[in-house]
């Protein structure tokens, strides 16, 4: 059975360490913060201009002030910090973030992301997707492995590029891939495998060429 | 005091400065902190041809999506838009120009022109179309895109607190912009929820320094809307 989307975050919760500073794009990757093991201390920044994103406030409790770069309301915790967007940006820039998951259109086995763009349709712009890409230390995707029956994992990105060769770890429904010699050659391998789907199956729905590893763990 | 920087409300602040044609930076993220009141007097002031910096462009009847309503924008520099259908509509007519800088590309640009630095590297969008027609060099191995400094005939912020100086304070994310933005501005115009005798912000507070901010307007009334509000149940 593919991974559900909270598996999925699950998945991508293990890439934590104690200590991290780690940016969380839109969609699927906002649910890794309900993910972070027992005792271990991560602390969420948000591009808008906060270091130490707490949770969702009680009704009642919203501040307008106090938002996430999703434009949602959210909350302080102890460790809070607040700073402009120049500030926000060097740290996300000059490589003081650990990890950066986010989602994608396309990734390619050289590390290439596309995110923000598709040609003929109304762009509403990148944001910080740029800048995280570029800068953060490690860049984790978190997709759905096809769109519309189309393979997302591709040999070259067809859309406009977010980055080139930024991207580190793939995590799909079906398995997990790592991108080796980022921002050169590339190549995918296959670490991780949802259970019940079969390598057969992954390579049906990918176009890029990728190995398997020695011991491929099959996730729960 | 020789200068007298506080204006009576933003009408008159803005009265002698605005022209057709201006660029003017807006600072806010979203909804939050931005400065209302003095967009409000660039709508009624009629105003039009305008280039706008902001990272984003408001919603349709709010925040920046007011100056888009009666069309008085000819151009925004901004890194994200998505929820102003008004600007959809605009831009896909070809009525409206549009010029996307990544986010921190954007508040660098900011930063840098505040600062009196005409140009800078950074890695941010090498290798994408972002860099298309730009100066690309080499450093260390890998490769960063050339990206130039900005300014503002006009800056217009919003702060929490201001002193008679121009001394400002933000309040949590409503930060965001308005800082750099403030240094940007050939004038800047500080809007503030809280004018407060001098002496009473402690120094080591104070966010943005008097010297980059020209003229406080004290708001009468302080209108804030959150655009997603997200709560959690009690347990």
């Amino acid at each position: 059975m593919p991974w559900t989307r909270d598996q999925m975050a699950a998945r991508a919760a293990q890439e934590l360490r104690d200590g991290f500073y780690c940016n969380l794009g839109i969609g699927i990757p906002t649910l890794v913060a309900n993910h972070v093991p027992p005792g271990m201390s991560i602390q969420f920044q948000s591009e808008n201009g906060m270091l130490g994103m707490g949770p969702f406030p009680f009704e009642g409790e919203e501040d307008a002030d106090l938002i996430n770069a999703g434009k949602q309301t959210v909350t302080e915790l102890p460790t809070t910090s607040f700073f402009d967007s120049a500030a926000s940006f060097a740290m996300i820039r000059g490589g003081h973030i650990n990890i950066s998951i986010l989602g994608a259109l396309q990734v390619a086995e050289n590390g290439d992301l596309a995110n923000w763009m598709i040609p003929g349709k109304m762009v509403k712009g990148m944001g910080g997707a740029m800048d995280l890409v570029a800068g953060v230390r490690r860049v984790v995707v978190l997709m759905e492995h096809t769109a519309g029956g189309k393979p997302k994992l591709l040999k070259r990105c067809t859309l406009p590029l977010t980055g080139a060769g930024v991207i580190d770890l793939v995590i799909t429904e079906l398995g997990v891939f790592e991108v080796a010699h980022k921002g050169r050659d590339g190549g995918l391998r296959l670490v991780d495998i949802a259970p019940g789907v079969t390598v057969e199956e992954i390579r049906e729905k990918t176009e890029a060429p990728f190995t398997v590893a020695e011991g491929l763990r099959v996730g729960v | 005091m020789a200068v007298n920087k506080i204006y009576k409300d933003s009408v008159a602040a803005l009265a002698d400065v605005l022209k057709d044609d201006m660029t003017i930076m807006s600072g806010g993220f979203g909804l939050c902190g931005i400065p209302d009141a003095l967009i409000e007097a660039i709508r009624d002031s009629g105003v039009k041809g305008l280039t706008i910096i902001s990272n984003n462009a408001g919603i349709d009847d709010a925040g920046l999506g007011l100056l888009l309503q009666t069309r008085q924008v000819r151009k925004m520099i901004s890194s994200y838009v998505g929820e102003n259908a008004t600007f959809a509509k605009q831009f896909l007519a070809g009525e409206l120009e549009i010029e996307f800088n990544p986010q921190g590309t954007l508040a660098e640009r900011i930063r840098a022109g505040g600062a009196g630095i005409p140009a800078f590297f950074t890695a941010t969008g090498a290798g994408t179309q972002i860099a298309e027609g730009k100066v690309q060099q080499e450093f260390d191995g890998r490769l960063y895109v050339q990206e130039r400094g900005l300014r503002a005939d006009l800056a217009i912020v919003h702060a929490w607190k201001a002193d008679p100086e121009g001394n400002l304070v933000y309040r949590k994310t409503a930060r965001n912009f308005n800082p750099i933005m403030a240094t940007a501005g050939e004038i800047t115009v500080a809007q503030v929820e809280h004018l407060v005798e001098s002496g009473s912000i402690d120094p080591d507070h104070i966010v943005t320094a008097g010297i980059f901010v020209n003229r406080i307007v004290p708001l009468q009334t302080v209108n804030k809307r959150i655009e997603q509000r997200t709560v959690r149940p009690r347990a």
